[in-house]
């Protein structure tokens, strides 16, 4: 039986193929304007990458931000059961989920069977997502793909005080000015990032092991630091940005 | 439609809209807290004027941040409560939804619901040169002492005198237990409405007792207020009887904590309704339930008005959120942090770990629509029924 999970955000769309709990083919594609036309295309590439037709997928099932925008699935759940039931599937050890998407950031804790047990969303602001750190590279003149690279040749990391993503970024436009090194500047952003995000972690109880999801959890230099902040260590599955689309994926299977 | 409305808010809104004239031909007026002791008030023939409720009337209007706004251009920070914001708002824009409040001849502020309004009453003091009396109610943390009903007590009869003094009216005793009686009358038959939300199905919803609490607010201490609980009771009980529910296959039963978003109601009775949840119980509209007393005096009054839900420490706070869930079988609680009352949702993630169901944040404003963003409550939100089903 093969089906479908659509995962679209805020930034990005994501897509997954499964057939009986294989991933047959997954596609990441940046979000278009319109949430419908980009919830087809990211699907279409996807069959393309299997080389299967849509009538061969017999249910789909859609996540995200824009889960209702999915004229053609058949059911939509969000985000916090999607990334739950991905990480589980993924790392079955999973008790904690931290996901770091494009513009929302939440803390999952999960149960022995997986269930979802009790979540945090970082309420209405864009610092402690991935958002901020697109912010702060474009200040920086760099890519978001070069932000480890930077963090680890840090001889130190600056402090960011501001928790405003606009004002941290004339924070760090004022570090520039002053000759601070970039290296340390993007440390003391993903530090940033990471406090941000522990001081919301901290709200619940936080158990190993922990899996970091999301855009983000590409970056190794925020994985790091989070690692720092939380005092123990993280776990990242093989593709963390697909996570979402893997589990809507998964509830597609009866159970 | 899977949520049935209540009859007899239409007698309500009928009931509110004469107190509002009646302001307008009142003798004296003054302007008063939802927690000070307005039985005094209405025992002595002086209209209270409640800037919160004139808040929430604004806030359903749809109305919140236009209002804000006007106090936002003279300084005032958006961080301050949204009531104080729209209500101010009001009076530098000379008009409101309902053509504004009667003006004062004094005002009265008791802190036990917060400290915002001792100085938002202080700049209203200012604004139409009128006399400000601030009830000045110890913070219970634990236990009530004896030390602190003395003090409330002392200050109930400070305040006796002052307001002799503007009205030139004796104050009677025999008015006042007479007021208190009938006080004491709407708060149990409120109370009793709030109850039958124990039964299975629950013939109300939250939503039903925030939009009708406005009477045990304004008018409690006059007939009005019993003659109307009366009616929606009867009306409830008769859901009971005939085994109607307030929710079509209610299927999840969840409280409810903090203000209401009173610009959002109906898209919350709806989202929690088509998914066939029923909001059973609140800690807002209860906070009305505990002005109860044997005593018939004013020590009995400054009792009351010390111990309620917005003066305790989270510790109580906490132990009467469980014994809702008990009461009421509730299978969780919604949580709304209110960005304007700091005195609510202070403490709201503590209280999480302290109590015994499930639990959900939701970031909003009472008033203020500007704080609010659909997408974000509605993924909690969903995300909560799927982790309860």
């Amino acid at each position: 039986m093969i089906v479908a999970g659509l995962d679209i955000g805020s930034l990005t769309a994501k897509c997954v193929l499964l057939d009986d709990k294989k991933i047959l083919s997954y596609d990441i594609m940046k979000v278009k304007p319109n949430l419908e036309l980009t919830a087809e295309e990211i699907f279409n590439r996807t069959l393309e990458k299997a080389g299967i037709n849509s009538s061969e997928v017999s249910k789909i099932v859609a996540t995200g931000y824009g889960r209702k925008k999915v004229g053609f699935a058949n059911r939509n759940i969000t985000e916090i059961s999607c990334h739950a039931r991905g990480a589980v599937f993924l790392i079955p050890t999973t008790r904690t989920i931290i996901d770091i998407g494009g513009q929302d950031s939440k803390v999952i804790a999960v149960g022995p069977d997986g269930s979802v047990r009790e979540f945090v969303m970082n309420d209405k602001c864009a610092a402690g997502t991935g958002r901020f750190l697109e912010v702060m590279a474009n200040a920086l003149n760099v890519t978001l793909q070069e932000l480890p690279t930077l963090s680890k040749r840090a001889k130190k990391a600056i402090q960011i005080s501001s928790t405003c993503t606009v004002f941290a970024e004339s924070e760090v436009i004022g570090y520039l000015a002053s000759g601070e090194d970039v290296e340390n500047i993007v440390a003391g952003i993903h530090n940033a990032i990471a406090s941000r995000i522990a001081a919301m972690a901290n709200r619940i109880r936080i158990e190993e092991d922990v899996v970091l999801t999301g855009g983000v959890a590409k970056n190794e230099g925020v994985k790091i630091a989070l690692e720092n902040a939380l005092g123990l260590k993280i776990k990242v599955p093989f593709e963390p940005q697909i996570v979402g689309a893997l589990g809507a994926a998964l509830f597609a299977f009866p159970k | 439609m899977t949520l049935r409305k209540l009859q007899v808010t239409k007698r309500m809104k009928q009931i509110m809209a004469g107190y509002y004239l009646m302001g307008h031909q009142a003798e004296d007026v003054a302007w008063v807290t939802s927690g000070a002791p307005v039985e005094i008030l209405y025992s002595m023939d002086v209209y209270p004027a409640y800037p919160e409720n004139h808040g929430a009337l604004i806030g359903a209007t749809k109305m919140g941040s236009h209002f804000s706004e006007f106090a936002e251009r003279r300084g005032y920070s958006r961080d301050l409560c949204s009531y104080a914001r729209s209500d101010l708002g009001c009076i530098f824009a000379n008009r409101s939804p309902i053509g504004g409040l009667p003006k004062p001849k004094f005002l009265f502020a008791c802190n036990n619901i917060c400290n915002t309004v001792v100085k938002w009453y202080e700049v209203v003091s200012k604004i139409f040169k009128v006399p400000v009396f601030v009830l000045d109610v110890p913070f219970v943390r634990k236990d009530l002492k004896e030390s602190y009903i003395n003090y409330v007590e002392d200050q109930i009869y400070e305040f006796i005198q002052f307001t002799e003094k503007i009205t030139q009216k004796k104050f009677s005793d025999e008015n006042f237990r007479k007021t208190l009686k009938k006080s004491l009358k709407a708060v149990r038959l409120y109370s009793e409405i709030l109850k039958m939300g124990k039964h299975k199905p629950s013939p109300i919803t939250c939503f039903d007792a925030f939009i009708n609490m406005a009477p045990i607010v304004c008018l409690r201490g006059t007939d009005y207020a019993i003659s109307f609980y009366k009616e929606m009771r009867d009306e409830v009980l008769n859901r009971i009887k005939n085994n109607e529910a307030a929710v079509e296959d209610e299927k999840l039963r969840l409280l409810w904590d903090n203000i209401p978003i009173w610009y959002r109601l109906g898209w919350l009775a709806d989202f929690f309704a088509s998914r066939n949840v029923c909001l059973v119980a609140d800690t807002y509209t209860n906070a009305w339930t505990s002005f109860l007393t044997r005593r018939k005096d004013v020590r009995g009054l400054a009792e009351i008005y010390t111990v309620i839900y917005l003066n305790i420490g989270i510790e109580r706070m906490a132990e009467f959120i469980n014994k809702l869930s008990e009461e009421y079988d509730a299978d969780g609680i919604v949580m709304h942090s209110n960005r304007s009352c700091k005195r609510y949702s202070f403490g709201q993630y503590e209280i999480q770990k302290m109590i015994k169901i499930p639990s959900v944040v939701i970031d909003a404003d009472m008033t203020d629509q500007r704080s609010f963003s659909e997408a974000q409550v509605e993924t909690r939100l969903e995300a909560f029924l799927e982790m309860l089903t």
